[in-house]
């Protein structure tokens, strides 16, 4: 069942698209920002305000790399890992929260906090290797003690 | 020294604390709108702009008034017309559109405005990519600004033109930057890109005429409504108009991106801009746009970066920021990188693509262990042909293969270093004992 928020900002999102269906995407990230990631009950629920089915909701669902179908953490780091970071070294990035965290790339820590992803190129090259908590960018990475710090300064938030 | 003058795009970008509308607006922001709407006809702005030989910065390196020219226009064509920024920023090795963004976000909304009333688009969109969470807000501040004062909605200026601009966050995918995907995901649906013709001039967003222009080409825009064809053609050291977002990423000592002349050397932006490599590495190879573009060499260091001089040496501007590769970073390594992530980011269309790439990335796995079989190479510039264009559905396993083949061209030594020689099977050892049973079992001999 939508809560009375989300379909709020469904009904606010639905108004800058001509056809119903195009909120689809919007929808999901709606869900996924309230409830944290999207699971089958939030696909139905989707699907009954758009008026679709629901297997069309979760073809779109699962696409996108930034609709998590599985639970994650409350805090989803996104490691960059394509070449300008590799170059530079983001190998060991994973590697520290590794030892420190016990954490890999799709995993999450028991206590439900951090969740690790690999992602591509997050843009911001000049200061690679880098990685993202929300709007939270950690670069320059290129030392295990400046991996560790932003580690730190993740799980302080 | 940056002065709008010669630096139209970067001057006053102030990524820290960018310009609000009144700022904005006392250093000449908005002022080609008061020009366009009250003093140009629409036509006049598409030959301008076609004129200027504005050509297009994410890569394709199209003329821009000329895409323009291409839309539909009187009465039997379809009122609704869309404009589509695509600022999904996702080539690999790319962030240029990012800083525009954050920076000067009002530049990038007058830009969306003034290129839509040339065309007479109705409503445009920014396609943002979802991870771009510092530039969503700066640009939903801007856009709220400017329809605050009268630049967005009905009636804009007084006149009878009338737009609404939207920012649409992306869920990822790289494909997405592909334009007739980037259409798909617009409107809802898996990001697979479209067939082609029609192009999205005449059939785009929900089957109107649409265009989709990169961040940094509208950025432009404004700039030469103000200032004129002949302005924009002399901030150029090349054919093509205008300044380019140069950037370097690497082992450079101060990576970054500049706004510099369209045509200055390779040479110049490592040495000068980049201010060097690292002490203690040496170039080796370079991708001059992005991931999907070839590898460029030592000799090629004076080349000028423009679309003509880097189509001539066999690879492409694409982007304009480049990727260096050094001396001790294995090139095998980089390029294995490379094809993971398209292999990664096909979107499983069309099977060349799908199953190519994953075919070409585990061949590559095993080369960069120093694994290598005898017929890798082989079966890598197969791949270099069976994925090149006119092969795929859209030009995302091309690129992919850009860096492999021209790396294949110009490091080809790595590569068969890499290879180990077929082991003989020696008597006694479990393969020779299983080549027989098995000869035995089919009723041969040796």
């Amino acid at each position: 069942m939508l809560t009375e928020a989300e379909r709020k900002e469904l009904d606010h999102e639905a108004e800058h698209y001509e056809h119903k269906q195009a909120l689809t995407i919007e929808a999901l990230k709606i869900l996924q920002n309230h409830r944290g990631w999207i699971s089958d009950d939030s696909i139905k629920d989707i699907a009954e305000y758009l008026k679709c089915d629901p297997s069309e909701v979760d073809s779109v669902a699962t696409f996108y790399n930034l609709i998590y179908r599985k639970p994650v953490g409350k805090k989803v780091v996104h490691v960059c890992t394509s070449v300008s970071c590799w170059i530079m070294g983001s190998e060991n990035i994973e590697k520290r929260f590794q030892d420190k965290l016990g954490l890999g790339y799709g995993q999450t820590t028991g206590d439900d906090q951090v969740t690790l992803v690999r992602n591509q190129c997050l843009g911001y090259c000049d200061h690679a290797p880098c990685m993202q908590l929300n709007d939270k960018m950690y670069g320059d990475l290129e030392t295990d003690a400046s991996v560790d710090a932003a580690i730190d300064d993740i799980q302080a938030i | 020294m940056s002065s709008p003058e010669t630096k139209p795009l970067l001057s006053y970008c102030d990524p820290e604390n960018p310009m609000d509308l009144k700022a904005y607006e006392a250093v000449g922001g908005y002022k080609s709108l008061h020009k366009a709407l009250k003093h140009m006809t629409p036509p006049e702005v598409v030959e301008l702009v076609k004129d200027s030989n504005l050509r297009g910065r994410g890569g394709a390196g199209f003329n821009t008034g000329l895409k323009w020219s291409f839309v539909p226009q009187g009465d039997n064509a379809p009122k609704e017309k869309y404009l589509v920024c695509n600022a999904d920023e996702m080539e690999p090795g790319t962030f240029k559109d990012r800083l525009l963004m954050e920076g000067k976000p009002h530049q990038l909304v007058e830009a969306m405005i003034v290129s839509a009333y040339a065309f007479g688009a109705t409503t445009g969109y920014i396609f943002l990519r979802g991870e771009y969470k510092l530039a969503e807000r700066r640009l939903l501040d801007a856009i709220a600004e400017a329809k605050a004062a009268g630049y967005l909605g009905n009636n804009i200026l007084g006149t009878d033109y009338s737009y609404e601009l939207v920012l649409h966050t992306s869920a990822g995918r790289y494909i997405c930057g592909e334009e007739t995907a980037l259409l798909n995901a617009l409107e809802g649906r898996r990001a697979n890109p479209r067939a082609k013709p029609p192009f999205p001039p005449a059939v785009g967003l929900w089957g109107k005429p649409t265009i989709i222009n990169n961040v940094e080409t509208l950025s432009n825009v404004p700039h030469i409504i103000n200032n004129g064809k002949e302005w924009f053609h002399g901030l150029s050291d090349s054919n093509d108009g205008g300044t380019k977002l140069y950037g370097i990423s690497g082992r450079v000592n101060t990576p970054g991106i500049w706004e510099l002349p369209l045509g200055v050397t390779i040479r110049e932006l490592i040495e000068e801009h980049g201010g060097g490599m690292r002490d203690g590495y040496k170039f080796r190879g370079v991708l001059p746009g992005g991931a999907s573009t070839d590898f460029l060499v030592e000799e090629h260091l004076d080349l000028k970066m423009d679309y003509d001089t880097i189509a001539k040496a066999g690879s492409r501007l694409g982007t304009g920021t480049m990727i260096l590769l050094d001396d001790k970073t294995s090139v095998l390594g980089m390029v294995h990188n490379l094809i993971q992530f398209f292999a990664h980011e096909s979107c499983g269309w069309c099977t060349p693509c799908r199953d190519g790439l994953p075919w070409v990335e585990r061949v590559m796995e095993a080369l960069k262990d120093g694994r290598g079989s005898p017929g890798d190479i082989e079966t890598l510039e197969k791949h270099c042909r069976y994925l090149w264009i006119g092969c795929t559905f859209c030009a995302l396993a091309p690129g992919a293969v850009e860096p492999l083949k021209s790396a294949l061209k110009y490091f080809r030594e790595d590569f068969e270093n890499a290879i180990r020689p077929a082991p003989e099977p020696a008597d006694g050892s479990i393969r020779a004992k299983a080549r027989q049973g098995l000869l035995e079992a089919l009723g041969q001999t040796n």
